[in-house]
């Protein structure tokens, strides 16, 4: 009886594994990255002579939808990676990427919402853009659903790394339904923007200045720091689980 | 030696018609759902006679994505209760020959009740739905969500939950296939100019090809074992 004690510690080492090093710096980059981005966007820049300070928040709405293409791009690329290699850490990086970019398409969709208000004098339309970001959302959030309904680990992982290729689909149609559906509202800031668009206004350099290093920062630290957080918890996880069969078999 | 790809899919096909001819399962279900569908919408929307000729696409297509649905659970599992699954598998075809084998096997009998549920709706709604594009909207939209559903309906009938999750799996991702077929249904039931319909029409089929494809490459890895 005195043996189950012994096997759970060196059975919990992954708990214990102390914070690579570059993750921390990533940390660090990301929360300072994250201040600075607040403060060029709401301080630095200038206020939108037409629609005043509401127009403040594009700096977080449009760099948050691309936070969540790069999460669900590693979705896709670790279901991918993980059908051809069957490593089970590419499915983590795929689920970690799933949540992380669920979370971010949501405050896409909060912001986009917030902003609309007064622009478009409504919180939400069946624009075709932001029905392909809400059909998005709701993708990933059946890919959880769905994932919590497979028991068996091989089988799932398997399952989820053909969905989260499947949903990446909504992903591009989100993306690219302005190209194809020309009668929505939605403005582009960076190109021409639809010939309805209402509410666009110029990439003048205030705007660049203060969209660009917010961009970086969405696009590539904040859902790789968030993901690789994710990751080390996924293990920490399944260090518990193993834990609750041992203890329960003994 | 494996069987040619067209040969083991038509087998399929086969079996599956043969095995629907003997006991009609699958149509007489999807059908009465339909039927009973069609008639609840007409009810729960206490519909006047211009809101009914509005909701008329509307209609077509969520009964349409439901009844597929029902078939596609239902097919699955007799096919995995009854072990063809496991026979198919064992069977010298490439997965992807089984994957449009059934596929075609769907995509069959949801086009029939398609084709039941259109002359129906001309006499219980009031709107000519016996048009050649109508007619040609519905197939490939139906095609669309059996693409779909073949795939998803094979892995969540390996899970615990079953029928449960195939239209929570399947609902999020047969939207791009819902919306672009109301939209060119309903643009030309309302005799809207040519450019409305066929550009959602248009993307209706390319969507269909494009998942088409990645369904047909992805199907191995949900009939593993």
């Amino acid at each position: 009886m005195w043996e189950k004690p012994k096997l759970a510690a060196s059975d919990l080492q992954i708990e214990e594994s102390p914070q690579p090093r570059t993750l921390r710096i990533l940390t660090v980059i990301t929360v300072l990255g994250f201040a600075g981005s607040l403060y060029l966007g709401l301080a630095a820049a200038g206020t939108d002579i037409l629609q005043g300070e509401i127009q403040r928040i594009f700096y977080i709405h449009m760099p948050s939808f691309f936070g969540a293409f790069t999460a669900f791009g590693l979705t896709l690329i670790g279901g991918l990676i993980y059908l051809a290699r069957r490593r089970e850490h590419w499915d983590r990086i795929a689920l970690a990427g799933v949540e992380v970019g669920l979370a971010f398409s949501l405050i896409n969709l909060l912001t986009g919402s917030i902003w609309a208000r007064p622009i478009w004098n409504t919180w939400w339309t069946w624009d075709p853009r932001l029905t392909s970001a809400a059909i998005m959302c709701l993708t990933y959030a059946a890919y959880l659903m769905l994932r919590a309904g497979i028991d068996d680990l091989d089988r799932r992982r398997a399952f989820m790394s053909v969905y989260g290729i499947l949903a990446f689909v909504t992903v591009l149609i989100t993306l690219f339904i302005i190209r194809i559906v020309p009668e929505t509202i939605h403005p582009v800031i960076v190109g021409a923007s639809p010939q309805n668009a209402q509410g666009g206004f110029e990439a003048t350099s205030g705007v660049v200045m203060a969209l660009f290093p917010s961009l970086l920062l969405w696009l590539i630290f904040m859902p790789l720091t968030l993901i690789w957080h994710r990751i080390r918890l996924e293990k920490r996880i399944e260090a518990l689980n193993r834990l609750k069969t041992l203890a329960l078999s003994e | 030696m494996k069987t040619p790809f067209f040969t083991g899919a038509a087998a399929i096909i086969k079996k599956d018609l043969r095995a629907e001819f003997r006991a009609r399962e699958l149509v007489s279900v999807m059908g009465l759902f339909a039927l009973l569908s069609v008639l609840v919408f007409s009810f729960a929307l206490e519909l006047d006679r211009e809101a009914r000729e509005e909701a008329v696409s509307g209609v077509l297509w969520v009964t349409l994505i439901f009844a597929s649905m029902l078939g596609l659970n239902r097919g699955m599992a007799l096919e995995c209760d009854q072990g063809g699954l496991d026979a198919m598998l064992a069977a010298p075809v490439s997965r992807s020959a089984i994957y449009l084998g059934k596929l075609l096997g769907n995509f069959i009998f949801t086009a029939i009740v398609g084709m039941v549920m259109l002359p129906l709706m001309t006499v219980l709604y009031g709107k000519n739905l016996l048009d050649a594009w109508v007619i040609g909207t519905t197939v490939i939209g139906v095609f669309g969500f059996a693409t779909i559903g073949t795939l998803l309906a094979t892995m969540t009938v390996q899970t615990r939950a079953r029928e449960a999750l195939l239209p929570i799996a399947m609902l999020p991702i047969v939207l791009p296939f819902l919306l672009t077929a109301v939209r060119a249904t309903t643009g030309l039931l309302n005799g809207a100019l040519d450019g409305e319909w066929r550009g959602s029409l248009g993307m209706l089929a390319g969507i269909t090809v494009i998942y088409f494809v990645i369904c047909l490459l992805l199907y191995r890895y949900v009939v593993e074992e």
